[in-house]
């Protein structure tokens, strides 16, 4: 198997611009000859078709909510970073490379976090120009605003909406390219499978979730733009649909995946306040900057919090760090919050959460202030809990939000099928254990819009367009593979929805994969999760048919893939010995409790190979150079 | 509490509908309306009875993927919220609850409560864009915005296309959406070259896709969920009636011959 990453030759800064010059490129006349799907109508998914179409590729783009302008990007608050440095206060690609490198951990590659950095001031342009509206001061500049433990202002917004209007630029770009007949978008629309003829990726198996009907779609090159998989938790920031399954299905087929366990949990959301609980719904970091941080110091204490006197407070992370007080980084918030809650001093109707205070900053700062800034913010809060937070505490708990693991890919973005590239939270590539706070939006339209359209060409210029028609037998062999296992899920005929069997798996994974790991509890997962499984295949009820829109059915096959992928996480965190980024083990730690990385062991990337149903998965590592930046301990107690 | 449901049940597009009569106990104040849905089909699961088909994905008012007329108004009786975003502390014991999809001849039914809203992506397809291609952008300091300007766009922009205007439209018209689309880009600058093909071009969409005429009633405003003013249908009228007097000729097959 190959796992090279095919990085280019030459200093870090000329990489990615000596590549572009050199890699091998489609002539504008044979562009339509060559058929591309792309799975996903997010941010990466939808920049990739609308680019690739652009440039006259013929493309055939899949999504399965009922418009592309749905797809989960849409969500993200907060903003995109980019290396403009109209602060004037030393930005530059290099600093971007750095905090997104040290974020993460040191353990993502740097010459893909280089282009990454690179590539971001490009996507600034291309937004305004597709007429996203980002904030402006007053001379009618763009305005920036400071975002997750950096010390320059890069980041570019929309209110609390960025996501949704870099999503919808991107959007209007899809629409045009619709319009033009270069996309054909297919709406309510599942892949199923990958399709894989002789070695190369040949196109998708999907299923019409209206009339139920499995079909195929052939190509040349498939993308997979299908997102991260944080609902193998059950509970978390993700929107209801979001899963593992694209990605799965095409690790089975051979791809191969990389750093499954690397998930990012959000410090700050609404805790769960019961079993009917179908999401968390997250409140933007920024709060940590005027609230304090704390639970009361007895645990029976049934008193309001108001009336808590400040001696019955534990302020835990001002105590713990009192240099970084309330504003450490994500992964240390998050696991401090669970480690009150689980000794028993956690508040809410649940015992997991916490309170974040904005009494102090009131009295400080006056009502008006602390309105103006958080006025949105605590008016969501209120609406989903009835809550005023200028007068209750609100009360928050961490949740799984961001996937950093996923398709290894190499320096193109091609994954170990040749022919199936992924892009956007689907692939590994940028943000090694951790990512930074507002580098999500920016990677999925670096890839779509600026990296995937350039490298495929050299895939695609050294296999010259070949018809295959989806009525092939290949193609009929996975379909027939698809039906079977949809006719399988409806025959079990128990009496247990999706729904309660995916929270005992969520339930499972959070406590032993979640927010702190160790071995013991790795293992018990492990043993676990077959035994889940079995009562999954037993137990589950899926009323219906399936030539019809059948959404427990939907589920059931989404949450089917998420009890294999959850194995291989735990197993993937059982490997990585130390601790790095959000991958906290209980056994790497330093004296004061931060994470201890173990470089000389695991300064790489494990990228897991499918070896088929009844064997381990085989381990493949590739090894990571720091070369621009030299590897360098976290401390953010000092 | 304890909740009477009277909720739209149709197989599919071609077949026709009646109400489902559902009695919910256990309803807790702080589920979100979905979640108490969620809750009632997984009872009808377990019990090997098919669950109420119903949209919805981000679940926090931003995807526009859910819908629902709740006793008679699109997404429930609470102004500026979304379904996915209402809470069941807003009903009382013993409430009768009439739940239905979207009516409107241009949403047809697929099954339940689900409608089939293609015809919003189709008017964004006929001109909702920009025509670019990627990559390298002007600097976009280089074009000041007045932020006055890049509010209104963004309070345009802040529809979620969820379609409850034309669900709340006793004519079913889609004026709302459209004139949020459009004035989005007519705003600014960035979308003054194509300014008036693109209006003419949304809006002979929209009419075709069967929606109907604009009467001012202004329930649109009233119950969408993102606030939208009905002053950007009055810009978009604007922006139509010049279109129409001046007719943009499409010069694009003469420009691109060689
Ligand atoms: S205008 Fe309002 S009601 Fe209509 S689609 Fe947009 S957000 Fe929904
Ligand atoms: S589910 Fe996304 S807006 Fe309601």
């Amino acid at each position: 198997m190959d796992f090279n990453a095919k990085i280019p030759d030459g200093p870090i800064e000329d990489k990615w611009t000596g590549h572009l010059e050199s890699i091998r490129l489609v002539g504008p006349r044979n562009r339509p000859k060559y058929k591309i799907i792309v799975v996903g109508s997010g941010l990466s998914g939808g920049a990739t078709a609308a680019s690739l179409a652009a440039m006259g590729y013929k493309v055939n783009c899949f999504c399965f909510q009922d418009s592309p302008r749905r797809a989960h990007s849409i969500a993200a608050q907060g903003g995109i970073n980019a290396a403009k440095n109209y602060r004037n206060d030393g930005d530059s690609v290099f600093r971007l490379f750095m905090d997104t490198q040290k974020g993460g951990d040191y353990r993502a590659r740097e010459a893909n976090v280089y282009r990454l950095a690179q590539c971001s001031t490009g996507i600034i342009d291309q937004a305004v120009a597709q007429g996203v509206p980002f904030a402006r001061e007053y001379g009618g500049m763009l305005a920036n605003r400071s975002f997750g433990g950096v010390l320059v202002q890069r980041t570019f917004y929309c209110r609390g909406e960025t996501g949704q209007q870099l999503l919808l630029g991107a959007n209007s770009s899809l629409a045009e390219q619709i319009r033009n007949g270069g996309v054909k978008m297919h709406t309510r629309s599942e892949m199923m499978d990958l399709v894989v003829v002789d070695g190369r990726t040949r196109g998708i198996v999907y299923r019409d979730l209206v009339t139920g009907e499995v079909r195929s779609e052939s190509a040349d090159a498939v993308v997979l733009a299908t997102g991260g998989y944080c609902n193998v938790y059950f509970l978390s920031t993700n929107a209801k649909g979001c899963n593992v399954t694209a990605i799965w299905r095409a690790y089975k087929r051979g791809a191969a995946m990389a750093n499954p366990n690397f998930v990012q949990i959000h410090p700050t959301c609404i805790p769960a306040s019961g079993d009917h609980q179908a999401k968390l719904t997250l409140m933007s970091e920024s709060l940590r900057n005027d609230g304090r941080i704390w639970v009361p110091k007895n645990q029976d204490d049934q008193r309001k919090p108001s009336d808590i006197p400040e001696e019955d407070r534990y302020y835990y992370l001002e105590e713990r760090y009192p240099r970084f007080g309330n504003l450490v980084p994500r992964d240390v918030a998050a696991r401090n919050a669970k480690d009150v809650c689980d000794s028993g001093m956690g508040v809410g109707s649940t015992g997991y959460g916490v309170y974040l205070d904005f009494c102090d900053a009131i009295h400080e700062q006056g009502e008006k202030a602390v309105n103006a800034k958080y006025a949105n913010l605590f008016e969501m809060y209120e609406r989903i809990t009835s809550d005023d937070p200028r007068h209750t505490p609100m009360r928050i708990y961490p949740a799984p939000h961001y996937t950093m693991g996923g398709l290894w890919v190499d320096y193109n973005l091609m994954t170990t099928i040749p022919g199936l590239f992924a892009v956007g939270e689907a692939n590994f590539s940028d943000h090694g254990a951790n990512r930074l706070g507002a580098s999500s939006l920016m990677q999925c339209l670096a890839d779509g819009y600026f990296v995937l359209p350039a490298t495929i060409g050299d895939y695609l210029s050294r296999h010259p367009s070949a018809e295959i028609s989806a009525d092939d037998q290949h193609f009929k062999a996975v379909e027939h593979e698809v039906r079977d296992r949809l006719l399988k899920l409806m025959s079990i005929k128990g009496n247990r929805s999706a729904s309660s069997l995916h929270r005992q798996l969520g339930k499972l994974m959070i406590d032993h994969c979640g927010i702190s790991r160790n071995q013991q509890g790795l293992e018990e997962a492990l043993r676990k999760i077959p035994q889940m499984k079995e009562e999954f295949g037993s137990q589950l009820s899926v009323p219906g048919s399936d030539d019809q829109v059948n959404q427990a059915l939907e589920h059931a096959g989404r949450l089917s893939d998420f009890y294999d992928f959850a194995e291989l996480m735990c197993r993937d965190a059982l490997h990585r010995d130390e601790s790095c980024g959000c991958h906290f083990r209980e056994e790497h730690q330093t004296a004061e409790g931060e994470a201890l990385r173990n470089d000389e062991k695991f300064a790489n990337v494990s990228a897991w190979q499918y070896r088929g149903e009844d064997n381990e998965a085989e381990l493949y590592q590739e090894s990571l150079e720091f070369e621009a930046a030299p590897l360098a301990q976290r401390n953010y107690k000092t | 509490m304890k909740l009477h449901l009277r909720i739209w049940r149709q197989k599919d597009g071609s077949s026709p509908g009646q109400f489902g009569e559902y009695d919910l106990d256990g309803v807790r104040d702080e589920m979100s309306f979905l979640e108490m849905l969620d809750v009632l089909n997984e009872q009808l699961i377990d019990g090997g009875e098919e669950p109420v088909a119903f949209d919805s994905d981000c679940r926090e008012g931003v995807c526009g993927m859910c819908s629902l007329v709740i006793n008679g108004k699109a997404h429930g009786p609470l102004a500026g919220t979304t379904t996915c975003q209402l809470y069941m502390r807003h009903f009382n014991e013993g409430d009768v609850v009439t739940i239905e999809p979207w009516r409107s001849s241009a949403f047809p039914v697929l099954r339940d409560l689900i409608v089939d809203r293609s015809a919003f992506d189709r008017i964004m397809q006929a001109g909702g864009y920009v025509t670019l291609h990627s990559g390298p952008k002007p600097e976009p300091n280089s074009i000041p915005i007045e932020p006055e300007v890049a509010e209104q766009a963004l309070d345009a922009a802040t529809c979620i296309g969820c379609g409850a205007c034309v669900a709340a439209c006793p004519n079913g018209s889609a004026m709302l959406y459209t004139a949020a689309k459009v004035s989005h880009l007519g705003l600014l600058p960035q979308g003054q070259p194509e300014r008036y093909g693109r209006v003419k071009k949304m809006v002979d969409q929209m009419d075709q896709e069967g929606f109907g005429a604009c009467r001012n009633y202004a329930e649109c405003e009233a119950q969408c969920p993102k606030e939208i003013s009905i002053n950007f249908i009055s810009q978009m009228n604007r922006d139509y009636l010049k279109a129409t007097l001046s007719e943009p000729v499409d010069r694009r097959s003469k420009m691109s011959s060689q």
